[in-house]
């Protein structure tokens, strides 16, 4: 009986624990972390992922989301991307994804919420805004310190 | 970090005789690739006061140290060399998959079962899939059989992906007996298309 209780309320934990993600990390390369709250913790596959963390890859890491919209981002190496917002409704599609790419490169693929309605996903970068209208595309950062010594 | 501090110090006195520079760019590139499925959406980019819709393959628009645009589209080549790493670790395309089952039964036809194989061994590609089953009946019986049969067929599939290997807490099981046919029918109507188990994997 002790055990069923343990069972219900692992069950109650991971449905509550579910409300806040928004996605989850199914890939992870090399050097991956996340940033929570301020604090960083080695990302693995299987992770959640909740509005506002920030996902960050050493010079030797990769690492790919699969979001609740069914839309896809994945990182290469060096690079910081912060999930801003995070929105949707299963049953409606409405919602609303802002990221940003700090520095590195990411391909992103839109899911539900942009079938939906176009433009309801959003990246940044430092210079640009791109409001999505549909599936792929990819985008890079460079650090402005890195090309001013190469010249 | 002293050092870093002390160059960055030496750089502004170099500076303060020369013209005021601008703030530091970072060189930035935008550009939209075929989708998987050959489909090509579009991304409208808004930057430095302009703005520009990729809604071609291969358009691309980049920002320049110097802080020009520059709208040449960039090459499949230098896409696949860029962004090698990054496009690797893009995670699987959700998927689903419809099996078909005898009737009555939570057994599989006979092409169904060799298709399982296939879908089974798509499952197990994928590093961390989020498993939904949804059992189907169709509507030869009364709501409550119905009901337990499309669970039972759910149940089955689950039970099946748990002895592959697949952990039970990422595959969820569920029965929507004859609610949601995929071939509208009258009532007490066989129809093999209705006796199945969607199963959608992310």
């Amino acid at each position: 009986m002790r055990k069923f209780w343990i069972f219900v309320a692992a069950l109650l934990f991971a449905a509550s624990a579910w409300a806040n993600d928004v996605g989850q990390i199914k890939v992870a390369k090399g050097a991956v972390q996340l940033e929570r709250d301020g604090k960083r913790v080695a990302a693995a596959v299987g992770m959640p992922v909740r509005a506002s963390d920030v996902l960050v890859t050493g010079a030797d890491g990769s690492a790919g989301i699969t979001f609740s919209d069914n839309s896809l981002v994945s990182v290469g190496p060096g690079s910081v991307f912060a999930i801003d917002k995070y929105r949707f409704d299963s049953t409606t599609h409405a919602g609303e994804f802002e990221g940003s790419l700090r520095k590195g490169k990411l391909v992103a693929v839109s899911g539900k919420m942009v079938k939906q309605s176009p433009e309801s996903m959003k990246i940044r970068t430092p210079s640009s805004v791109m409001a999505v209208r549909g599936t792929e595309f990819v985008v890079q950062v460079d650090e402005p310190a890195t090309t001013a010594a190469k010249r | 970090m002293r050092v870093a501090t002390a160059l960055l110090l030496l750089a502004v006195a170099a500076c303060a005789d020369a013209p005021r520079a601008p703030p530091p760019i970072n060189p930035e590139l935008i550009a939209v690739i075929p989708s998987a499925d050959g489909h090509v959406g579009a991304v409208m980019v808004r930057s430095g006061g302009g703005e520009q819709l990729l809604d071609r393959a291969y358009l691309a628009r980049r920002l320049m140290a110097d802080g020009s645009i520059d709208a040449t589209p960039i090459s499949p080549a230098e896409v696949t060399l860029a962004f090698a790493a990054a496009l690797e670790a893009l995670p699987g395309r959700p998927a689903s998959f419809t099996l078909y089952f005898l009737e009555g039964k939570d057994e599989l036809t006979s092409v169904s079962r060799v298709e399982m194989e296939k879908v089974f061994a798509e499952l197990k590609r994928r590093p961390a899939p989020d498993i939904v089953v949804i059992g189907h009946t169709d509507t030869v019986g009364n709501l409550s059989f119905n009901d337990r049969l499309s669970l039972a067929r759910a149940e089955r599939m689950r039970e099946l992906m748990i002895e592959l290997g697949i952990p039970a807490g990422r595959i969820q099981a569920a029965g929507r007996g004859k609610r949601e046919l995929l071939v509208p029918t009258e009532d007490n109507t066989a129809e093999p298309r209705n006796r199945r188990v969607e199963i959608s994997v992310r």
